[in-house]
């Protein structure tokens, strides 16, 4: 997959409760929890973005909470995936499982001002910056968890595999 | 020659059917025990009957606790809560607990015996990680894991890698598990234990009390931790005797067992420790704090809602009063703290003292409800994060700490110890 989009860039330690505001946890609907993404960093972040675009952040993204209403909220609001120096254990784990694209690579987060547009692409493992023309390679994403977005995540994964 | 092997690793090569394991690894393991709450269940509920599961792997195995927003706090909690008995009571689960016998579940779990040393549990929640206080591996997960866990009864995990934090030394007066995992966590940073295990040892841990051991597993995640672990020892078979109603295994780190990192720590120098916001890592000793006033005062949570907690609490409010225009809210974490409490007569020290005393409950913790904090007000709590907005209003700011420095404040108006009461511990 080829994710093409403008950057939105977030510093270290994004919490879940910046994510998505834990106020906002008691509903599964997956639309209504992106109408509250980065609420409380920014109330009108959700108008401001684009399909496709690129949520860029420094280390930690995604610390705190297991809430998959953050990765939930923030695909369904349109954002087409992440790009991080560093994500926390659970967040990383519900991305891959929830079906989020995220990328890992401290280089290329070096090198984003907020509103570049990228190119990432999730096979060759590469993350182009069109306003600085520079390319980076994206931390590779073990097999086992290759195997889980080509089934399209884990439920799909464990109704293919598992339950028959 | 099986490899020598920490813990956490012999318990995850033990569920994996596997000899030995090694850090990096991927492995497919048998969990004991699945858990959900009302934030986290619903979402994992829907997305079972999405693929067309109908039976859960194991009704003894699948815990699903209502305890975030309930007694519910409003519609949808309400409708989220339903989802969830509903689907208890068409599964027959054993471990379903309806509001008057739930608890937080972190607290509720290793009280009912329903965690054991030895076992490897996974619990759609980040404070899952509570569970290595008793020599047992368990770490926090999405709801689409605790959803497949549910069919399959397994999991994958990446083998962590283990840091080994060495406690030397006696604890001084009013320092409790909060202060040495608070005092961790400002030494290596939110991210210092990033999917690593972190294996808590030491002459200080062997002498910690069970509830106190609790707190510092619980806290695991705010240092990054897939999940936190003691060795099991005496104070670990005293606890969970009487409770267990299942076979259990004591598993230890081999001599040889190698660390990613050791960090040793000298006790006898940590005082109460307060997080300041927006971190649980921004930490300062309590002697260091200043002139801090506080709108609310918090003792309760996963983290500090045990008995142990209020009875620190009790010591240091008995006979006194909180501050005017501060609010006190205490929240024994489950029915049998509560009514232990009660018995103690610590209710009527708090109510002497105008705290609030609330039904078990999240609440407040994750700005939730039962304490929410308005624009620019600030909060002394003994829970366990204090991000931008987590109790409340963006602008309000979350202090973390353990019970007796959050009752002293409470009775001072401002972050303060109970020494300057005049309190001897």
């Amino acid at each position: 997959m080829v994710y093409k989009g403008k950057t939105w860039k977030f510093g270290a330690n994004v919490d879940t409760d910046a994510i998505i505001p834990a106020r906002y946890l008691n509903t599964t609907d997956p639309a209504e929890m992106a109408s509250h993404l980065m609420e409380d960093v920014d109330p009108a972040f959700i108008k401001k973005i684009q399909p496709g675009d690129i949520m860029v952040a420094a280390e930690n993204f995604g610390c705190g909470s297991s809430r998959e209403h953050a990765p939930l909220a923030i695909k369904h609001a349109g954002i087409s995936c992440v790009v991080a120096k560093s994500y926390a254990r659970i967040f990383y784990r519900n991305a891959f499982n929830m079906g989020l694209p995220i990328f890992e690579s401290a280089e290329a987060v070096e090198g984003i001002q907020e509103g570049d547009e990228l190119v990432v692409d999730s096979e060759k493992g590469t993350i182009e910056n069109l306003n600085s023309g520079k390319i980076f390679p994206a931390q590779p994403i073990p097999s086992f968890m290759q195997q889980l977005i080509e089934a399209g995540g884990l439920m799909n994964y464990v109704q293919k595999f598992k339950m028959k | 020659m099986i490899r020598p092997m920490t813990i956490s690793e012999k318990i995850l090569a033990a569920h994996a059917g596997l000899r030995e394991v090694e850090p990096g690894q991927l492995i497919n393991a048998r969990v004991d025990l699945v858990l959900g709450n009302d934030i986290t269940a619903p979402i994992g509920i829907e997305e079972f009957r999405r693929i067309g599961a109908t039976k859960v792997f194991d009704p003894d195995k699948v815990v699903l606790i209502p305890d975030h927003f309930v007694p519910n706090k409003d519609i949808k909690s309400a409708q989220q809560c339903q989802l969830m008995r509903q689907f208890a009571k068409e599964q027959n689960l054993t471990h379903y607990y309806e509001v008057g016998e739930m608890g937080i579940e972190h607290a509720l779990l290793p009280e009912q015996g329903l965690v054991l040393p030895g076992d490897l549990v996974i619990g759609a929640d980040s404070h899952t990680c509570t569970y290595g206080a008793l020599g047992a591996f368990s770490t926090g997960v999405g709801s689409t894991d605790f959803a497949a866990a549910m069919i399959t009864g397994e999991a994958w995990f990446r083998v962590p890698e283990t840091m080994k934090i060495i406690y030397h030394g006696k604890r001084r007066p009013w320092v409790d598990g909060k202060d040495l995992i608070l005092y961790t966590i400002g030494q290596i940073g939110v991210d210092g234990a990033l999917y690593k295990a972190m294996e808590f040892v030491g002459e200080t841990i062997a002498n910690l009390p069970m509830d106190s051991r609790l707190t510092m597993a619980n806290m695991a995640i705010e240092a990054g931790g897939k999940n936190g672990i003691v060795a099991p020892d005496k104070v670990t078979k005293e606890y969970v005797q009487s409770r267990a109603k299942r076979p259990y295994k004591f598993y230890y780190s081999d001599g040889e067992a190698q660390y990613s990192q050791t960090i040793e720590i000298d006790v006898t120098r940590i005082e109460p420790q307060v997080a300041f916001p927006h971190l649980p890592s921004n930490v300062k000793p309590i002697s260091t704090v200043g002139k801090v006033s506080i709108d609310q005062a918090v003792i309760g949570s996963c983290t500090n809602g045990r008995l142990e907690d209020l009875r620190v609490a009790g010591r240091v409010l008995k006979g006194r009063k909180r501050a005017p225009y501060t609010r006190l809210i205490i929240i024994p974490a489950t029915q049998e703290i509560y009514r232990q409490a009660m018995k103690e007569g610590l209710f009527d020290i708090f109510l002497e003292a105008n705290a609030v005393v609330s039904t078990p409950t999240c609440g407040p913790c994750l700005g939730g409800y039962m304490g929410i904090l308005a624009k620019g007000e600030r909060a002394v709590t003994t829970t366990n994060r204090n991000f931008v907005g987590r109790m409340g209003h963006p602008e309000s700011e979350v202090y973390l700490a353990n019970p007796a420095v959050a009752a002293a404040s409470a009775v001072l108006g401002r972050i303060g110890s109970p020494e300057e009461l005049g309190l001897l511990p």
